[in-house]
């Protein structure tokens, strides 16, 4: 078994931000069949480009072939892939857990251990957030999973790269468009 | 100036240079048939859009000017997408205009609506829904522009019928504002110095080094280049069913098609190589067969345009992004200087005299008929080839018949060749044979066709009879779906399921005739060359001409599917052993 971080890596692409430019990413993933882990994308710091953060299993496909092929969509401009031994990651969990008064008090000191927030509070379940690395969500979501979850939504993550030493963006060099 | 969305679209086809469109029109492409009617741009009028996607296709196989078609919304963009997909998967530049609903119809189920985009958004190189109409000049230059540079493909503009109604200010964008609205589209044109340099080196030397050259090489026009190359070092050259004509096949060097039905000499060269040199190749499953057993002592230089080709399949030793055109020049300028340096070329004497013993023991060849047996394709074939004017262009269907037209026509020249190759469209030869007759009108244009390709698309014969584009079609008439009765033949123990056609249904001499052409019957072998002769005496209409040929025939050589090249049957009368 490959380890989680050479099984998955992050690609940070910057696009266009045109109509259809996400079920042209999504389409190629599907039909080249590349395996998506996560999707995340909103809006880039430059007006007219948005920003996807993908997740890719490249335990099946090569990641060279992914950018290669992901280079060939007109709208994509820049891809970067992040190092997770040096890019800060995040992400987002909401869930509501099962919590009848007794076990409220232990469902919120775990949200407490955790430094999550608890956003609402049920007659007998309550709502809560956490914000933190993938690996840190997983556990916490193990955790809950004891009380019973009723609904659970993660955002996938997102990532930059980290700030302490030299820019640690690594710009996957476009070879050149073909189509 | 003011101008309607319509009359901008058919002044922005105009400055693009289209000097033909293949089209049909409905209701929401309409207002664009309007301001048609005004400009020097040439319409034919299809029956069946496929038809016209086929036709565009053919006319920028030959000419190396994107094809253009135009059809309306709905069943008529759907229609489309056979043609769309052939053309992507064959790098074919092509533009292809569809109507759409109006804006504010779009998302509603309205009548003839469909998501055009969504649905051509795999089959299309790029694709574009264009909303407002002073967006439309630059929506037109960029589908030109993607379609044509690069690795050339198809392009689709969708526009909603108020779009073409409604009025805007005309402006027709630079090649700056173009290139601005595109930034992340710069195609590679150059090779990496180093990286032809390294592939110099391996050339140098090779001792069994082989020229693998595909279809990029005709799209690069680099067929002059490869040439120079060729005789440089004198490797030998092998032409892949989409690169046939590109090297010529009367040259000593020229060992043909290899693959699944490639000759024995070019498949087995491939397989025994120590360095292929592929040029505009996409090591396709028809040429290596199974991929863990192809040409296993061979380095690969790996030269083509789209970087996503490289190490798709086999991974390269050395990789070169760029023009095939470019960089072949560029590698015949290295060699030249790594000569005059004193850097000596290792010897291949071996490997040639190999090779010519291969091309002399095992030719693609057949069985001729016996006196009163059936006519063989294959024979009808190499009349044809042998009595064709000069500067004849051969066009194909899919099957039996474009295997043997491929082996046994006699390519000198580029752009003498149009198949569907990637996809392998049944029906695509007589609309193809019909493009490329308008965008060639001085050249013979000979389709060689099956007669189950035939009754896919032979409707687009009435075009070409009303629009006087006086095309040739041969039909290898065996009654069957040959090519797939062969497989059941050999691999599902002669067990022949839904494949015959009909011996007596339809009469294509009858059908040819009321399509407004002349339709001739070849029953026997004395029959072939007169009627050959009396088609190509024709040229104020098409010509069909049934050849009816003897079923049982099979297409040789072949490496059964997933096998590798290593295991590829011959016909019975030659000898393997002797390919050791
Ligand atoms: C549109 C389409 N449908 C099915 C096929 C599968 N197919 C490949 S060759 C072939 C037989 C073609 O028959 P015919 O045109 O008579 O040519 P022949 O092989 O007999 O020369 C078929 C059905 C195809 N290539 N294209
Ligand atoms: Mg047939």
């Amino acid at each position: 078994m490959s380890t989680e971080l050479e099984r998955y890596h992050i690609l940070s692409v910057l696009v266009q931000n045109r109509p259809g430019v996400l079920a042209r990413v999504a389409g190629l993933f599907a039909r080249r069949d590349f395996n998506i882990y996560s999707l995340a994308v909103a809006p880039a710091e430059d007006d007219g480009f948005s920003r996807i953060t993908i997740v890719v299993d490249v335990e099946s496909t090569p990641l060279e072939q992914i950018t290669k092929q992901l280079f060939k969509l007109i709208e994509v401009v820049k891809i970067s892939e992040l190092d997770p031994r040096r890019s800060v990651e995040r992400e987002l969990l909401l869930a509501t857990v099962r919590a009848n008064p007794d076990q409220r008090g232990q469902v919120i000191e775990l949200v407490n251990v955790f430094e999550g927030k608890i956003l609402a509070v049920g007659t007998d379940a309550v709502t809560v957030s956490l914000d933190g690395y993938p690996a840190q969500l997983d556990d916490f979501e193990a955790l809950l999973a004891g009380y019973g979850i009723v609904e659970l939504q993660r955002t996938g993550r997102v990532a930059l790269p980290k700030l302490d030493r030299e820019a640690r963006l690594r710009a996957v060099n476009n070879p050149g468009k073909a189509g | 100036m003011k101008l309607t969305g319509a009359q901008a679209l058919i002044k922005s086809l105009e400055l693009e240079g289209t000097e033909v469109i293949f089209g049909l029109p409905g209701g929401c492409i309409l207002p664009a048939y309007d301001p048609l009617l005004d400009s020097p741009i040439r319409h034919i009028l299809v029956r069946h859009e496929q038809g016209a996607g086929h036709m565009a296709e053919g006319y920028a196989h030959v000419t190396g000017r994107p094809g253009v078609a135009m059809v309306t919304s709905g069943p008529a963009a759907t229609n489309m997408v056979t043609p769309l997909m052939d053309a992507y998967m064959d790098s074919i530049p092509m533009v292809c205009i569809t109507g759409q609903v109006s804006t504010g119809a779009i998302g509603t189920d309205a009548f003839q609506e469909c998501d055009t985009v969504g649905i051509t958004r795999s089959c299309t190189k790029h694709n574009e829904l264009v909303m407002r109409p002073e967006d439309l000049p630059l929506a037109i230059r960029q589908a030109f522009h993607i379609a044509t540079t690069g690795r050339p493909g198809p392009t689709l503009v969708d526009v909603p019928k108020d779009v073409l109604q409604n009025s805007m200010e005309w402006h027709w964008p630079t090649d700056q504002e173009v290139a601005d609205s595109l930034p992340g589209y710069r195609p590679n044109m150059k090779g990496h110095g180093r990286m032809i340099k390294e592939a110099a080196k391996l050339i140098l030397a090779a001792e069994r080094p082989v020229l693998y050259v595909g279809g990029g090489i005709l799209k690069a026009r680099a067929a002059e280049a490869l040439r120079e190359l060729a005789e440089l070092t004198g490797i030998h050259v092998v032409t892949t069913l989409m690169a046939r004509g590109a090297f010529p096949d009367d040259h000593p060097l020229c060992l043909g098609m290899p693959g699944m039905h490639g000759n024995a000499a070019a498949t087995t060269a491939m397989q025994r190589s120590d360095l292929l040199i592929a040029l505009g190749a996409r090591f396709d499953d028809r040429i290596t067969g199974k991929v863990a057993g192809f040409a296993p002592q061979a380095k690969v230089i790996h030269v083509d345009i789209d970087p996503a080709e490289q190490g798709k399949v086999r991974r390269p030793d050395v990789p070169i992004v760029g023009d095939c055109r470019l960089v072949v020049e560029e590698l015949i300028r290295v060699i030249r200087s790594m000569r005059s340096a004193g850097t000596e070329q290792a010897d291949t004497g071996a490997w040639r005299s190999t090779i010519s013993g291969w091309r002399e023991l095992f030719p693609v060849a057949y069985e001729p008929s016996q006196p009163g047996e059936a006519l063989k394709p294959q024979f009808c074939m190499e009349q044809l080839r042998d009595h064709a004017p000069e500067g004849t262009i051969l066009v194909s269907g899919v099957g039996q018949h474009q295997m043997w037209a491929s082996q046994y026509w006699n390519f000198t020249e580029p752009y003498s060749w149009v198949n569907s190759g990637g996809l392998g469209t049944m029906g695509f030869s007589v609309p193809a044979a019909i493009g490329a007759k308008v965008g060639r009108p001085d050249r013979t244009v000979w389709a060689v066709d099956g007669d189950g390709c035939f009754q896919m698309t032979a409707q687009e014969l009435v075009t070409a009879s009303v629009e006087r584009i006086p095309v040739k079609v041969a039909i290898l008439n065996n009654s069957y779906l040959g090519m797939v009765r062969q497989w059941q033949e050999m691999f599902y123990d002669e067990r022949y399921s839904e494949v015959y056609l009909s011996p007596e249904l339809p009469d294509f001499v009858k059908w040819a005739e009321a399509m407004g052409c002349v339709g001739i019957r070849v029953d026997s072998p004395e029959e072939v060359q007169p009627a050959i002769d009396k088609a190509n005496a024709v040229d104020d209409r098409p010509v069909v001409v049934d050849f009816r040929v003897d079923a049982r025939e099979k297409v040789f050589p072949m490496v059964p599917a997933g096998c590798s090249n290593d295991e590829l049957i011959l016909p019975h009368f030659q000898n393997k052993e002797q390919l050791a």
